[in-house]
């Protein structure tokens, strides 16, 4: 069983390292994103911070939604998915494996790039250790999540713009608990609960999201 | 008698077609006893004036909304557990209406907003949670919208529904939560006077017909998708020659 699931993650990884402008893509419209909100709004520093968390936040649902379309369309079109399904282990291990997979490409980097973004906004040092702490928690979620929704959209007319009717509703409460808790550092009241909240909704969606993805896969397959 | 039977489209075709007239008819009457009570009989607020009269549109359509979602999932599930094609049309012919109904009440709600508040629109816990409830029925349409295989196309929105009524609760918290995190309670929906009987009355009435038209309009939509996935078979093909 945990062979399968690292085998599964180990050739996304390899596959995406084979093909590096697929996933920089959507880390460069992260910063770019990020970066306009300031040409945008104005330079003030204080009105900058106030947004800061908001901002990457939401930027990064974006990027995550860029990089969802091809989580199951490239295996989808040369026919590889269909072989993963009919594999002996249960469909939802193959759905967390690339759930997992996605957010080793499209999270971790995220996170990496997400303090100098910070910086960009003037947030204090605390609140950048919270924003990559916060986008740490809330990243895998986004891959969870989504990948129901690239599951759903599979092989669609127009699926990219699809995927975010159905998938940014269900990111609200990320959202809110992510960005929040760096608001919290900022107006002192702390982080703790934001961040156990986050921390609930990340088992929930492991618990739930590969299950929902994977009967989602068949009938998009079927 | 085998209430099952009803659940083959050949037979909930002919019953559905029955049973329409009779709620809309149900409807019509009690939406215009309900108009009549909210706008002749109840009395004037002493505090909001004639303005609060929107409530006996928007309470029930903000009923209805979240009502229909669960209602949605629910038959969802069935077909998911069950296999059975009525469920899915059932769920389907409920979005739309479920939609307008949120619709319909993020609207009156910003018409009672303006002259009660002085804002079309506060980031409030439930007019924010409401607002993501229509995000959600837009997804679910959009996406049995886009594809064209029906049995693909009722599974993936089942399971969107699915998904989307777990959602439900843990937005309407998240939303409360940020929502009082942000700005103090200067404006409170839950402190609002105990209400007049009549004004009771008036928007019980008007649920009960919000009920009424949805189960008309639901089953008149629902006869539409059977006559169209079934209009290979033999009882459709007659039904629809036997028309023309």
């Amino acid at each position: 069983m945990l062979s399968f699931l690292f085998t599964v993650v180990r050739r996304d990884i390899l596959l995406a390292a084979r093909r590096r402008g697929d996933w920089l893509t959507a880390q460069f419209f992260f910063v770019m994103v990020v970066s306009l909100f300031p040409l945008g709004i104005g330079p003030e520093p204080t009105m900058l911070r106030t947004i800061g968390p908001g901002v990457v936040w939401v930027a990064a649902l974006l990027a995550t939604l860029l990089s969802l379309g091809r989580l199951f369309a490239d295996d989808h079109r040369d026919g590889s998915l269909e072989q993963l399904l009919l594999s002996p282990y249960p469909n939802a291990l193959l759905a967390l494996g690339k759930a997992i997979a996605h957010w080793i490409i499209n999270g971790i980097p995220l996170l990496l790039i997400a303090p100098v973004l910070g910086i960009q906004f003037n947030l204090p040092a605390e609140a950048l250790a919270v924003l990559v702490l916060s986008l740490a928690i809330g990243t895998p979620i986004l891959s969870l999540l989504g990948s129901i929704g690239a599951a759903l959209t599979l092989g669609l007319r127009g699926g990219g713009t699809l995927i975010t009717l159905l998938i940014l509703p269900l990111y609200v409460p990320a959202l809110i608990f992510g960005a929040g808790a760096v608001d919290g550092v900022l107006a002192g009241t702390g982080a703790e609960a934001h961040l156990s909240l986050l921390g609930a909704l990340l088992v929930m969606a492991l618990l739930i999201a590969p299950w929902i993805s994977a009967l989602a896969l068949k009938v998009s397959v079927e | 008698m085998n209430l099952y039977r009803y659940a083959s489209p050949a037979t909930f075709h002919p019953l559905a077609g029955r049973l329409v007239p009779w709620f809309a008819g149900l409807a019509a009457v009690l939406a215009a006893v309900g108009l009549y009570i909210g706008f002749f009989v109840a009395p004037t607020d002493f505090q909001q004036g004639e303005g609060y009269r929107i409530i006996f549109i928007h309470v029930p359509a903000a009923w209805m909304s979240m009502f229909i979602y669960v209602v949605m999932a629910f038959w969802s599930a069935i077909g998911l557990a069950f296999n059975t094609r009525l469920s899915f049309i059932l769920a389907r012919a409920l979005a739309p209406t479920g939609a307008m109904f949120t619709f319909v009440a993020l609207w009156t709600g910003a018409f009672w907003g303006k002259p009660m508040w002085g804002a079309w629109w506060v980031w409030d816990a439930r007019l924010t949670s409401e607002l993501i409830l229509l995000f959600l029925y837009v997804g679910v349409m959009a996406l049995q919208a886009a594809i064209d295989d029906p049995r693909r196309a009722d599974r993936a929105g089942a399971l969107l529904n699915l998904v989307g009524v777990i959602n439900v609760p843990i937005i309407y918290f998240s939303v409360k939560w940020w929502n009082t995190l942000h700005q103090g309670a200067s404006v409170s929906l839950t402190r609002a006077p105990s209400m007049a009987e009549t004004m009771l009355w008036g928007m019980l009435v008007m649920a009960l017909a919000a009920w009424m038209y949805t189960i008309a309009v639901a089953l008149a939509r629902a006869r539409t998708l059977v006559l169209e996935r079934e209009r290979r078979t033999d009882w459709a093909r007659a039904l629809l020659e036997g028309k023309a």
